[in-house]
């Protein structure tokens, strides 16, 4: 109490001290009133201008990486675009090789078919002779003008040759349209032959066809990622989100996999490694161990993949001749086969552990009833050896979307990024505005508590003013 | 020169690696104490139980001894039977069924000694677990605390327990601790103060065997 009472003008009154040391307190704030104002300025000007220029700086910074984005991004998809053309060129290729060099005979064939058919129709047309001229004899026997019984007795003879000729003809005739329409019905084959071979045509022209459209599509995909457009960056970034959000759900299955598999042989590692070394205070070196094995399915699973081409993640596979990619193929493939049979083997040995500590168990207990052998107490045991033969080879095929992950990943991330130091640009700038207005706000702050001599001052300067006029 | 430069790199590697291991010892040491003086001896069902209890709960690469308590105890032909298991977890149980077998036979002929030297077997079991080097060490007594020396056995002196837990298992009441309790809470504190004054981490009473096994051993 007494310590602050000593600081004051006249310790025994503390009002008129107080009062007092309020009076200098406006005097000199009043006497400080211009420099604090500059201060004030100064300070939010440097504020403003700071958050301005970093700001600035990071709108710049999100602009640039937008581009470099862009440009990785269209020059992922360029590529991807053009091994999906490259495929689809290679499927029509393959078509054309495959189908279209059947063309040629299957125009012969169509072509023999189309002779025997003209053939038959030409045979069908053919009308056998006419009866002989017995019109002409005719004529000249009514030209006989004088006559009797002559005349009539050869007409009676045309006629009846006529007769005997005309059933001859009749029959004749008969005898040929049935010809012909057996002719006739032999085409049935022939043409649905040749029905069938333009369908088979058609057919692999509409497949030709929808490849071609397929093409187009890709095509068209192309352009616009040649040409920049937006709508085409667009819709690569919602792939790629789309991409990562499926490879991140497969990869999490993956995960739940690889953890079985970590379950399954991590007691058995402790046979071989020991069950009593740890690498830190809750690190068993055989569970680690475990997961060494199980990353090395993963990498030979990768380079199995990599090296039939599936995925690319390393250019040097990807580039390396026919020979050698298919050694490096094989010895994948040998080591993922040694592995899995390696964790198969643990498998069953983790089985034959668990079965041992469970008779120990029952030993030291000595009152739980021992569990009956029978076929079925063996079909975990079978499953487990299964699981452990397959699950490497499935673990193997997380490198497509381990692949899909890196390449989406790294678009998402520089969106992400953009649209992050955009919103600490707006933030930083939004702050700035602020802080320039809070400088007008703290002057007249400053100003509250010297108000009365302010007053004073507009006073005394409206008098001289006066006085002046 | 290059390749010179590649095993250094290599050994450079191996050191570093190796050198990332917890050298630090994870294993457990239990060395189990049996009072088969007098009455106790009677009691030799219940430290079966326990020792069965020890070997189904131990790890490969931990110790196992149990040792009786007689006129001396401070003598490794006390101990019944020791064992390290191996770190192969095949290996270890094997090892846990010979050890079985042991303390069942040890069961069968178990004779009452006239005296309790229950320090001298802490000191055996002292001896016996930093010979083993285990991380945790654990002495576990199977007694009713009540020591009796014989004429010219000398335990009168400070002992040295330093890192070792003390349990004290199946501690029954004697028919003057029924008379007057004040005689067998003396009994315990004073082992208590005295393991204590020794070194020892820990001290723990556990007379509910049924529910309270799981005291005995520390959780890694």
């Amino acid at each position: 109490m007494s310590d602050w009472h000593s600081l004051l003008f006249w310790p025994d009154s503390v009002a008129l001290s107080v009062l007092a040391l309020g009076i200098l307190v406006i005097l000199f704030m009043y006497a400080a009133r211009k420099p604090m104002h500059g201060v004030i300025h100064s300070l939010c000007n440097l504020v403003t201008q700071s958050t301005r220029f970093v700001s600035r700086w990071l709108f710049l910074s999100a602009e640039t990486l937008r581009l470099r984005n862009q440009s990785v991004l269209l020059a992922h998809g360029q590529e991807s675009a053009s091994a999906v053309i490259d495929r689809e060129f290679e499927r029509v290729t393959n078509i054309i090789r495959k189908d279209m060099q059947e063309f040629p005979a299957l125009q012969r064939k169509l072509m023999e078919e189309l002779t025997r058919i003209e053939d038959d129709y030409r045979k069908c047309g053919e009308v056998p002779p006419p009866p002989p001229e017995w019109v002409s004899a005719l004529e000249s026997v009514s030209q006989i003008k004088s006559g009797g019984d002559i005349p009539r007795k050869l007409l009676e003879d045309i006629n009846k040759s006529i007769q005997k000729i005309h059933d001859k003809t009749v029959a004749e005739f008969r005898r040929s349209y049935e010809e012909r329409h057996k002719i006739l019905k032999t085409l049935n084959p022939t043409w649905r032959s040749v029905e069938k071979l333009i369908g088979e045509m058609g057919k692999k022209m509409v497949t030709l066809e929808t490849n071609a459209k397929q093409i187009d599509g890709h095509m068209a995909k192309f352009e616009g990622i040649r040409a920049k457009d937006n709508k085409t960056e667009h819709a690569l970034t919602t792939s790629a989100f789309v991409q990562l959000a499926i490879s991140a759900l497969v990869m999490v299955i993956a995960m739940g996999g690889a953890f079985i598999n970590y379950k399954l042989i991590a007691l058995p590692m402790s046979e071989m490694v020991g069950a009593s070394d740890y690498i830190s205070n809750n690190l068993k070196t055989s569970d680690v161990a475990a997961l060494v094995i199980i990353l090395m399915e993963a990498s030979m699973g990768l380079f199995l993949l990599e090296s039939l081409r599936i995925t690319q993640l390393f250019p040097k596979i990807a580039s390396m001749d026919d020979r050698m990619r298919h050694r490096l193929m094989l010895a994948s493939l040998i080591f993922l086969i040694i592995l899995a049979a390696i964790e198969s083997s643990l498998a069953l040995m983790r089985d034959m552990l668990i079965a041992d500590k469970a008779s120990l168990m029952r030993d030291l207990a000595s009152s739980a009833p021992a569990v009956t052998e029978s076929w079925f107490t063996s079909i975990p045991m079978a499953g487990q050896m299964i699981m452990g033969f397959v699950l490497p080879f499935a673990l193997a095929f997380v490198a497509i979307p381990l692949e899909s992950v890196v390449h989406s990943l790294r678009t998402v991330l520089g969106v992400l990024l953009v649209q992050t130091m955009r919103g600490l640009g707006f933030a930083l700038r939004f702050f700035g505005v602020i802080f320039r207005r809070f400088a007008k706000v703290l002057e007249m702050v400053y100003d509250i508590p010297i108000v009365i001599p302010l007053m004073l001052e507009r006073w005394v300067i409206a008098m001289r003013k006066d006085t002046a006029d | 020169m290059k390749k010179f430069q590649f095993l250094w790199i290599m050994l450079s590697a191996t050191l570093f690696f190796s050198s990332c291991g917890d050298n630090r010892s994870h294993s457990q040491g239990v060395y189990m104490l049996v009072d088969t003086s007098g009455t106790y001896a009677q009691e030799m069902g219940k430290a079966t139980k326990i020792i069965n209890y020890l070997l189904a709960t131990l790890n490969p690469g931990d110790s196992l001894a149990v040792a009786k308590v007689e006129t001396r105890s401070f003598t490794e032909k006390d101990i019944v039977a020791r064992v390290t298991f191996d770190k192969r977890p095949s290996q270890a149980t094997q090892q846990k069924r010979a050890f079985k077998s042991k303390i069942e036979e040890f069961a069968k002929g178990v004779k009452g000694s006239a005296y309790t030297d229950i320090t001298g077997g802490l000191i055996q079991g002292a001896e016996y677990l930093n010979e083993t080097k285990a991380g945790i060490k654990t002495i576990v007594i199977f007694s009713d605390m009540q020591e009796e020396l014989g004429k010219g056995t000398v335990r009168d002196f400070p002992i040295k327990l330093d890192g070792i837990r003390i349990v004290a298992l199946n501690v029954t009441k004697l028919g003057t601790d029924n008379a007057d309790p004040r005689i067998y809470l003396d009994r315990l504190a004073r082992w208590e103060a005295r393991v204590r004054k020794a070194g020892a981490t820990d001290w723990v009473m556990v007379n509910d065997l049924e529910n309270n096994m799981e005291s005995i051993l520390v959780t890694r």
